[in-house]
Parts: C-alpha cells; sequence; structure tokens
C-alpha cells in the first residue's frame, strides 16, 4: 500500500478538510486552541495509519471521528470540576453516538457558519496583526508552521510560539466563538479583509530567488478571499477585495522580467495578463458595486486596478476616471500613499502642472522621507514641465534612497537625460 | 498551480445531439460544483454537447478538412471541465476523487502549463499567448 507520494496525499487531504475540520470541533469544545489541537492528534493518526491500510474512503469524515474521540477522552480526563466543560464533553458523546453513520452529512450543514466563526476569531482584534495573519494560515489556509516560517523567512519555533500564544491569548480573553452583529460587524470583517489583504501583499512583494512559498501566499490569500465571499455574500468589502486580489493576480507574469526586475504597470506587457482573472476581478467588482453603489475602500482600489485591466494598451488607460476614483479613495481613506497616487493620476490625466499640485504638499512629510517614490513622482512631472535641473536633483534623492538595484540603474540614466536635456 | 479536470464520460462519444444529463445528476454535479467554490479552488467550469453535435477539423498537405459528428473511431471523449487553482498535484487528485462520477466515467487531471515553466525563447515566442486566454 505504501507509496513515496502518500504523505504528499496527506498534506493534499488536510489542506482540504483541516478547516472544516477544526471549524466545526471549535463549535463543539468552544476552544479554537483545543480544536486545533484535536485535529494535529487526528492528522498524526492519519499519518500512521493510512500508509498502512490506504486512504480511508472518506478522508473527512474519518479524521472527524479520530477528533471526536480524543476530545471525548479529553474531557473524561480532566474529569471536570467545571460544569459547562462536562457539559461539552456531554454533547460530543452524543454527537457522536447520534451521528455516527453520517459525519459528513453533519459536518457540511453547518460548516459554512462554523468556518466563518472560525475566520472572525482567527482575525480578532485582540490579537496582534502578525499573530492574526499565522493563525489565519494555520488554520484556515491548512499550512504547516513550517511552510508558513518558509514563507515568511522565519524560523519554525517563532511562528510555533506565536501561534501558541496567539491561541492562550483567544483563551485567556474569553473570546467568544462567533460572528460578530451589529455594528461591531463592520470593524471585525475590517480585521479580517486585512490580514486576507497582507497575505496576498506579502506574496505579491516575492522576488526572484524567493523560496515559492512565498509568491505562493498569493493564492492563498485568493482562496481565502473566495470562501469568504462564499460565506459573506452580501458584504460588498469582500468582493471589493477579492475582485482587487485577482486583477492584481493576473499580472503575474509580466511583472517580473527575465533578469527578475520588477516591471513596472505601465511598462508591462499586457498580452501576458491573465483575462480568466481578470474577468473573475471584474464579476466581483460588479458584484461588489451592485450590493453597495457608495464603494469602500477595497472596492475603489478594486475599482482603479479594473481601469488598468480594461486598457488593451498602456495608452488608452481611462485617467480621468482614475483621477476620479483617487479623489474618491482619498475621501474615505486619506494617507500620504494614495496622495502620491492621486498625484500621478492627476498627472496623466490633467498634466504635469496638476499633478505637482497635489503632489507639492507632500514634501517634507515625514511618513515619506524614506520613500523613494516620493522624489520620483515629483521627478517625472518636473521633467514633463521642462524644468530639467529641478528634476534631474530629484531623480537624484530617488536613485540614493531605492534599494532596488536596477531601479537605481533607471534612475540614474533618467537624471543623465536631464543633463543632456539641458544642454 | 492549476489542474484542468477533464470528465470523460462512457458513451458520450456515441450520444445523440439532444443527450441530457437526469435531474439526479445535475444536482449532484451542482452540489460538487459549488464545494469546489465554496472551498476557493474553482476558477471556471464548462460542460461541453456531445461530439454528435460537433465536427472535427482534420489537416492533411496543409488543408484542413472538415467532418460532422458523432466520430465513429473515438473511444472516448471529453464531456466538460473545470479549472482549479490548488497547491500541488495531490490536491487536484484528492478533488478529482470526490467527483460525483457514475461507474466506467472518469476524469482525467492535467496540469496548465505555466509560462514561468517556458525557457526564454520559448516565452517570447509565445508573447500575447495569456492575452488568449479566457475569454468567452
Amino acid at each position: 500500500m505504501e507509496s513515496p507520494d502518500i504523505s504528499k496525499t496527506i498534506d493534499a487531504v488536510w489542506k482540504i478538510e483541516s478547516p472544516k475540520l477544526i471549524a466545526a470541533l471549535a463549535r463543539m469544545t468552544r476552544d479554537v486552541g483545543l480544536a486545533e489541537d484535536l485535529a494535529q492528534d487526528a492528522l498524526v493518526s492519519a499519518l500512521e495509519q493510512w500508509p498502512k491500510d490506504g486512504i480511508p474512503r472518506n478522508p473527512g469524515a474519518w479524521l472527524m471521528a479520530i477528533a471526536k474521540r480524543r476530545g471525548i477522552d479529553h474531557f473524561r480526563r480532566n474529569k471536570l470540576v467545571d460544569h459547562k466543560h462536562e457539559q461539552v464533553g456531554y454533547e460530543m458523546q452524543a454527537r457522536q453516538e447520534d451521528s455516527a453513520p453520517d459525519f459528513d452529512a453533519a459536518l457540511d450543514d453547518d460548516v459554512g457558519d462554523d468556518l466563518l466563526r472560525l475566520i472572525f476569531t482567527a482575525c480578532h482584534p485582540v490579537l496582534s496583526t502578525e499573530a492574526r495573519v499565522t493563525l489565519t494560515l494555520k488554520l484556515l489556509a491548512g499550512l504547516t508552521t513550517e511552510e508558513i516560517a518558509r514563507a515568511f523567512l522565519s524560523a519554525e519555533p517563532t511562528i510555533q510560539q506565536r501561534i501558541v500564544r496567539a491561541k492562550r491569548t483567544l483563551a485567556d480573553k474569553k473570546i467568544a466563538y462567533e460572528v460578530p452583529s451589529g455594528s461591531e460587524l463592520n470593524v471585525r470583517l475590517g480585521s479580517v479583509l486585512e490580514v486576507i489583504y497582507l497575505i496576498f501583499n506579502e506574496g505579491y512583494s516575492a522576488t526572484a530567488g524567493d523560496d515559492w512559498m512565498r509568491p505562493a501566499l498569493c493564492e492563498d490569500a485568493q482562496r481565502l478571499g473566495r470562501v469568504l465571499a462564499g460565506l459573506a455574500p452580501n458584504e460588498p468589502e469582500v468582493h471589493g477585495l477579492l475582485a482587487l486580489m485577482e486583477i492584481q493576480a493576473s499580472r503575474s507574469a509580466a511583472r517580473i522580467g527575465p533578469k527578475g526586475e520588477p516591471i513596472l504597470l505601465l511598462d508591462q506587457d499586457r498580452r501576458r495578463w491573465n483575462q480568466l482573472l481578470i474577468q473573475r476581478g471584474l464579476t466581483a467588482l460588479a458584484r461588489a458595486e451592485r450590493l453597495r453603489p457608495e464603494r469602500g475602500p477595497y472596492t475603489v482600489q478594486a475599482a482603479i486596478a479594473a481601469c488598468h485591466a480594461r486598457a488593451r494598451q498602456a495608452d488608452q488607460t481611462d485617467w480621468k476616471r482614475i483621477a476620479s476614483l483617487y479623489d474618491e479613495l482619498a475621501t474615505i481613506m486619506p494617507s500620504p500613499i494614495v496622495e502620491l497616487n492621486r498625484s500621478v493620476a492627476y498627472g496623466m490625466a490633467f498634466g504635469p502642472e496638476q499633478g505637482l499640485e497635489v503632489v507639492e504638499p507632500l514634501v517634507g512629510n515625514p511618513s515619506l522621507s524614506e520613500y523613494p517614490y516620493l522624489p520620483g513622482v515629483r521627478a517625472d512631472l518636473l521633467f514633463k514641465l521642462k524644468r530639467f535641473d529641478e528634476a534631474k536633483a530629484e531623480f537624484l534623492k530617488a536613485a540614493e534612497l531605492t534599494k532596488n538595484a536596477s531601479q537605481r540603474a533607471l534612475l540614474l540614466q533618467k537624471a543623465a537625460d536631464c543633463q543632456r536635456s539641458t544642454n | 498551480m492549476r489542474f484542468m479536470m477533464l470528465v470523460i464520460p462512457k458513451g458520450y462519444e456515441s450520444a445523440p445531439q439532444d443527450a441530457m444529463p437526469s435531474a439526479d445528476a445535475v444536482a449532484k454535479m451542482m452540489k460538487y460544483n459549488e464545494d469546489l467554490a465554496r472551498a476557493g479552488v474553482l476558477l471556471s467550469l464548462d460542460g461541453l454537447l456531445p461530439p454528435s453535435a460537433g465536427v472535427r477539423v482534420s489537416y492533411s498537405g496543409g488543408k484542413p478538412k472538415v467532418t460532422d459528428g458523432p466520430f465513429a473511431e473515438a473511444k472516448e471523449c471529453v464531456g466538460g471541465y473545470w479549472m482549479i487553482q490548488v497547491k500541488s498535484k495531490e490536491e487536484a487528485i484528492e478533488w478529482a476523487k470526490r467527483a460525483p462520477m457514475a461507474d466506467n466515467e472518469l476524469i482525467e487531471v492535467r496540469q496548465v502549463h505555466e509560462m514561468e515553466d517556458f525557457p526564454a525563447d520559448v516565452q517570447a515566442a509565445a508573447a500575447g499567448f495569456e492575452e488568449l486566454q479566457g475569454r468567452k
């Protein structure tokens, strides 16, 4: 029975089944940490038995049965002083007895609600951002601690520690295993979306030569986004974020050059953009806009990405629409980076003078003092206005700030062009 | 990574043009499609009319020749597909194992060539290929 690939098969089953398993166990035990431990116990059993006996016909139900049995043992062993725990132990046993023939249906019925509870718990604001990201990948994306460590260029014990601490925090603060409602929902959903987008961006920022686990984070985030869109279909920003990720991911084949150098959006070969992902992104965007005409920040960013995606060539970009979308974004989510992007859009839509007007107030902003794009953007605008001396100084400043060697070479080249234009 | 799961239903190669699956089979399939979507792995899917409603275009000496279906020589044919995005080949296989197929039906699991897998010269020759994908 044993084949060299069985451990990979078990990994694959784990990836598919573990979020549902942990989510359902967390409902039964009312303890996410314990649920994860029980699920891990079941995985250990699978790793022992499946290579000998083969993969069971319904691996999800098999894992659930083992985890439940361990759960009942756990509660019995602790001989519960605490009435609540005793109750939970009985409930698990009762379920075990009633539902034994059809675990799978039981697992499927409420699994959506359970998964949603699990997402909200893993992304609870009581946890640090790092802990939320780690827990989400562990509990909901089925990544191992080793994979998470590789993806975030950290040591495995660090990640392990982070998970242990996060689980303890959830228990100590008695975080309820529930989907928040009312006014709390928006704040909590914001945290979930932030975590998913952070995972995506971590993958998107991977560079050539990185471990492949890093760029794979983009796919993990897209997958989480799609799962969330199914679980919370009426939340416009969920579709907005999904649209943003699908459209950004559509460019992945075009954004890195043959030598691993990053290629800027306007210089990318658009024929290499993945049209299936663009279509998916545009569909998700339309859905977000249909659900609520006043766009949230992710939906606006997706709408901007969609303007680029719709332009067959860079010079067909609807910059006026992009400029007005940046106005919208600057109102609902003001930040120096948004302003900087808005200045680029204004420069493209209405001319360099107007772009410069938006960018000038940012000069001296401490949060951008190390940011090469600020002088870079100013330099481009000044160059277009034929103010070559000033442009040259800004190109040099940008070259000094950038950490990317090929970008530095490009900026120095542009500074030299200013010199030539002056002469 | 992306995989195409190709459905090869037994007998579909000789099915009449108006062949329709049973309501029960469709219901099972819908449930499976939803499972794929809810797991966040489904990118796209389609079902195909039987070969009796199709044609084959063959080439000989640089000249295309059109033959109406059904095709007597065909022993099996594709009835539809799912395009999924998963972490490994093993995961694609696990999803295929969960499909509600009848006896004698089969699913062929094939990985999609990613452009990054090609050497630079092939990539250059294939510039524009992605643009052609995913159109409906």
